[in-house]
């Protein structure tokens, strides 16, 4: 088997890798760098669990190979924290009720972290539809919905 | 998943060669949404992938008044719906960009790719030997038909899942195919392929040929165009049936246009017959009914979808309502 070297940039952090090539960025995630925080649903692109943002955009960590994401910059939810405090988003959730068994936040945090980057004054619509891809099966996302307009609003003050 | 190893070609040459006779031994590579879920579920097995991302001149958008556009092939689909020129001018297109699957998706998932996906019939994606993958029956037949094709079907009844290639057809695009032996131009409605003219594939590609751009011709400011899709649920999903159109109109006539239709055959799928009268046809409710009544008047649908023909009907009817209204 021949592996492959990669190295991306995850939370600001450089990662140097030999790898192989059928790996996917979800795998080397959690099981090469420990980043657990990234989940893994149903891996096919259909649950948005595995969500992190890649040079700034919201994409599937389960339908990309790692060696796709050679030179990228990733940011995980691990990388949302700063300095040991939450960040808006992750407040927000927690301040609106907006988090139930927890499998989907992380991606939720993630697709709404990059619409807040890209966007920082988003409709309801907007924010319903960055999250379209994300699914959960407890809070209905109304919750969900409140605490990104909530977070939107923090950041615009 | 399966082992399988990476290459990286840098010209479309070596990647032409490296793809081979045989599918089985290689696959082209681009954002890898719809490909990573086929290995994952073994329905392809390819020995190597073929990274296309390094050859250049794949990744952008051009637009002249007298050539229209010219997309990449690797052109992601967030990244087309946001041009400018696709938003001003070709309402069709960034509609139907706009509803296909996920944001996530459209983020790495390229137009190329996404004209180049393979079905998604359940039991193609799942543990069956049907005929597409080499066996001998079609499990659609005399199981689960609903969301299968109700028209150009058998001895498979797949339905196209791009959204996208139902807007381009409306627009008269086409691909550039490239290989180590040339290139070729082609109109998207001979791209696609039915059953009956290949059980295993979906386009005309041949191992080794690959789809360097789209090209979609400039439209006149008379034209106005728009892309309806039903699906089953709010969120992302495939379309069970959709309904393209563009027109260009002069007053209250149609001077021509086209209409397109997905998730109704194995190809995205258009009639002549209703272009042709579409030409000339005078803004009345009443002439909206009656065309859209003809529409896929020769489909033969399964025991579970002939809901799907009244659907597509009014869809067409609301749609060109709409699109004539101002
Ligand atoms: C959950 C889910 C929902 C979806 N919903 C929709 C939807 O509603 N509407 C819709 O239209 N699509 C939908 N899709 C499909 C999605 O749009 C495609 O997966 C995507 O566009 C494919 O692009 P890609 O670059 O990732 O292709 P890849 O996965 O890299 O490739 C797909 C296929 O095309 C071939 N290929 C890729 N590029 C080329 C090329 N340049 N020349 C020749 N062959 C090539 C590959 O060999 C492979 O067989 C959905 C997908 C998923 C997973
Ligand atoms: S419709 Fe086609 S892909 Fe689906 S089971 Fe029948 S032969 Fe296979
Ligand atoms: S695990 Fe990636 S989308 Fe479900
Ligand atoms: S909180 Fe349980 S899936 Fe969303």
């Amino acid at each position: 088997m021949k592996k492959i070297n990669i190295r991306f940039k995850v939370n600001g952090r450089q990662a140097d890798l030999n790898i192989a090539p059928n790996k996917r960025l979800l795998d080397v995630l959690r099981d090469d760098l420990g980043l657990t925080g990234t989940k893994e649903g149903c891996d096919i692109g259909e649950c948005g669990a595995c969500t992190v943002v890649l040079n700034g955009r919201a994409v599937h960590s389960c339908l990309i190979l790692a060696a796709q994401a050679n030179g990228a910059e990733i940011i995980t939810v691990e990388g949302l924290t700063q300095n040991g405090e939450l960040h808006p988003l992750q407040k927000n959730f927690l301040e609106h009720g907006a988090v139930q068994c927890g499998f989907c936040i992380p991606g939720m945090l993630l697709s709404s972290y990059a619409l807040l980057k890209e966007n920082p004054h988003p409709r309801e619509d907007d924010i319903k539809e960055a999250i379209a891809g994300n699914l959960c099966r407890c809070t209905g996302y109304k919750q969900i919905i409140q605490a990104v307009e909530a977070a939107a609003n923090e950041n615009n003050e | 998943m399966r082992y399988f190893d990476y290459i990286q070609p840098e010209n479309i040459k070596q990647a032409s060669e490296s793809a081979g006779r045989d599918w089985r031994k290689a696959l082209l590579y681009a954002g890898g949404t719809d490909l990573l879920g086929l290995i994952k579920n073994e329905v392809e097995s390819p020995a190597a992938l073929i990274n296309l991302k390094a050859i250049p001149g794949l990744n952008g958008i051009e637009y002249s008044e007298r050539e229209g556009l010219t997309i990449g092939a690797l052109v992601k689909l967030s990244q087309l719906s946001a041009h400018e020129v696709v938003r001003e001018k070709y309402s069709v297109l960034e509609q139907a960009l706009k509803e296909t699957a996920s944001p996530q998706l459209r983020n790495m998932g390229t137009i190329g790719g996404n004209l180049c996906q393979r079905p998604r019939c359940w039991y193609f994606r799942g543990d069956f030997h049907c005929l597409r993958k080499g066996g001998d029956i079609c499990y659609a037949v005399d199981g689960e038909n609903k969301y299968h094709c109700v028209i150009g079907g058998g001895p498979c009844f797949i339905v196209h899942p791009s959204d996208p290639a139902v807007a381009l057809l409306t627009l008269d695009a086409g691909v550039t195919i490239a290989s180590a032996k040339g290139t070729k131009r082609v109109a998207l409605k001979d791209f696609f392929v039915l059953p009956e003219d290949d059980i295993y594939r979906e386009n005309i590609l041949q191992p080794g040929e690959i789809v360097t751009h789209i090209h979609v011709p400039p439209v006149s400011e008379k034209t106005v165009s728009g892309y309806i899709k039903f699906r089953e649920r709010g969120a992302w999903d495939f379309a069970v049936v959709s309904v393209a159109a563009t027109l260009r109109i002069n007053g209250d006539t149609i001077i021509d246009g086209k209409a397109a239709f997905g998730g109704v055959a194995p190809k995205p799928w258009q009639e002549e017959k209703i272009n042709q009268k579409l030409k000339g046809l005078s803004v009345k409710p009443g002439n909206f009914e009656s065309l859209s009544a003809e529409v896929l008047k020769e489909a033969e649908p399964l025991n579970q979808n002939a809901f799907k023909l009244p659907l597509v009907r009014n869809l067409l009817k609301r749609l060109l309502v709409q699109l004539t209204a101002s």
